[in-house]
């Protein structure tokens, strides 16, 4: 059985379920990453010290990661408004683009954690660096996600913009509406575990 | 159709120059000495600025407000599960903070690697 309306807009909320549905996921990361939030939160009021996290980490490489994050969300809505100006090309060009970003992020963060395990800085090292490694591990999981997904769509994905370009192009909405989510979350890790 | 799109990606544009700025800001301000709080309000201030404007403009927040049945006051079900979604945001974040600031009963602080041992001062 097909699922209705990820073509067309439902007619009482307005939206295709493709959009409700990226929507709610959404909401769900929100109270995931929140949960984590408050432990920061919790750890840090608890804690009789609290490195400074420029001190520990790298803030030029985590300022460079930032931009190319930032970088990828920009391509990715490229990508969108590509396919919303029927332009096939143009979206393989962008989508291209956010996923070599998307990688370049993926390894400067390899070697920051090469660095730290290097100097001995593990996660079991103290309570800032387990808290660092948790958040940025789980957001470097939700990059190798958002990546698989690009890349389908950028491949043999893309074989549905013969046949249903609506359709395809909801998928691209969707997937956006991830990455940018992606890109949040990192604009509020980054000055919380780097800069303060 | 096409004619919006342009109009979006111009805007896509602004909001990406906008973006790099205030990640220029958000380090900057970091080498000013602002104190811990000060530091830490700064700081979230430039984040939730940025992050307000990936969501109205990249994630199209701002074009969700649609008159359907199902809403009320423009507030579809999108906005109206992210109004609900911030709230809880809201008292995860907060409990932490008012256990913190509950200074009623016995004061714990959690085992950390890095504590000094805090001594316990002789009876008398």
């Amino acid at each position: 059985m097909d699922i209705p309306y990820i073509v067309d807009e439902r007619p009482d909320t307005g939206l295709t379920n493709v959009k409700l549905g990226i929507w709610l996921f959404l909401a769900s990361e929100v109270m995931l990453f929140g949960a984590l939030f408050s432990s920061y939160v919790l750890l840090r009021l608890m804690a009789p010290e609290w490195p400074v996290g420029s001190e520990v980490l790298n803030v030029p490489m985590g300022t460079f990661n930032t931009a190319v994050l930032i970088g990828s969300s920009v391509t990715m809505v490229f990508a969108y408004a590509s396919l919303q100006m029927d332009d096939l090309a143009g979206f393989k060009k962008f989508m291209g683009a956010t996923i070599v970003l998307s990688l370049v992020f993926m390894v400067v963060k390899g070697f920051e954690y090469t660095h730290e395990f290097q100097i001995g800085n593990f996660p079991w090292t103290n309570t800032y660096l387990a808290i660092y490694f948790t958040m940025t591990g789980l957001h470097a999981l939700h990059i190798i996600g958002g990546v698989i997904v690009n890349a389908y769509f950028l491949g043999p994905g893309s074989k549905m913009w013969a046949t249903n370009k609506t359709q395809f192009t909801n998928r691209i909405e969707a997937a956006g509406l991830y990455w940018h989510f992606v890109d949040l979350v990192w604009i509020f890790l980054f000055p919380v575990l780097y800069l303060l | 159709m096409s004619e919006n799109v342009q109009h979006h990606i111009a805007i896509y544009k602004k909001v990406a120059a906008a973006l790099a700025v205030l990640t220029v800001l958000t380090v900057a301000v970091s080498y000013i000495d602002f104190g811990v709080a000060l530091g830490i309000i700064v700081a979230l201030i430039i984040a939730a600025t940025k992050g307000s404007l990936v969501l109205s403009f990249f994630m199209h927040l701002l074009d969700e407000k649609k008159s359907v049945p199902l809403s009320r006051n423009g507030i579809g079900l999108i906005i109206g599960s992210l109004i609900i979604t911030a709230l809880f945001f809201l008292v995860i974040i907060f409990v932490p903070l008012m256990g913190h600031a509950d200074r009623v009963g016995d004061y714990y602080t959690l085992p950390n690697a890095d504590a000094p041992t805090v001594e316990t001062p002789p009876a008398h």
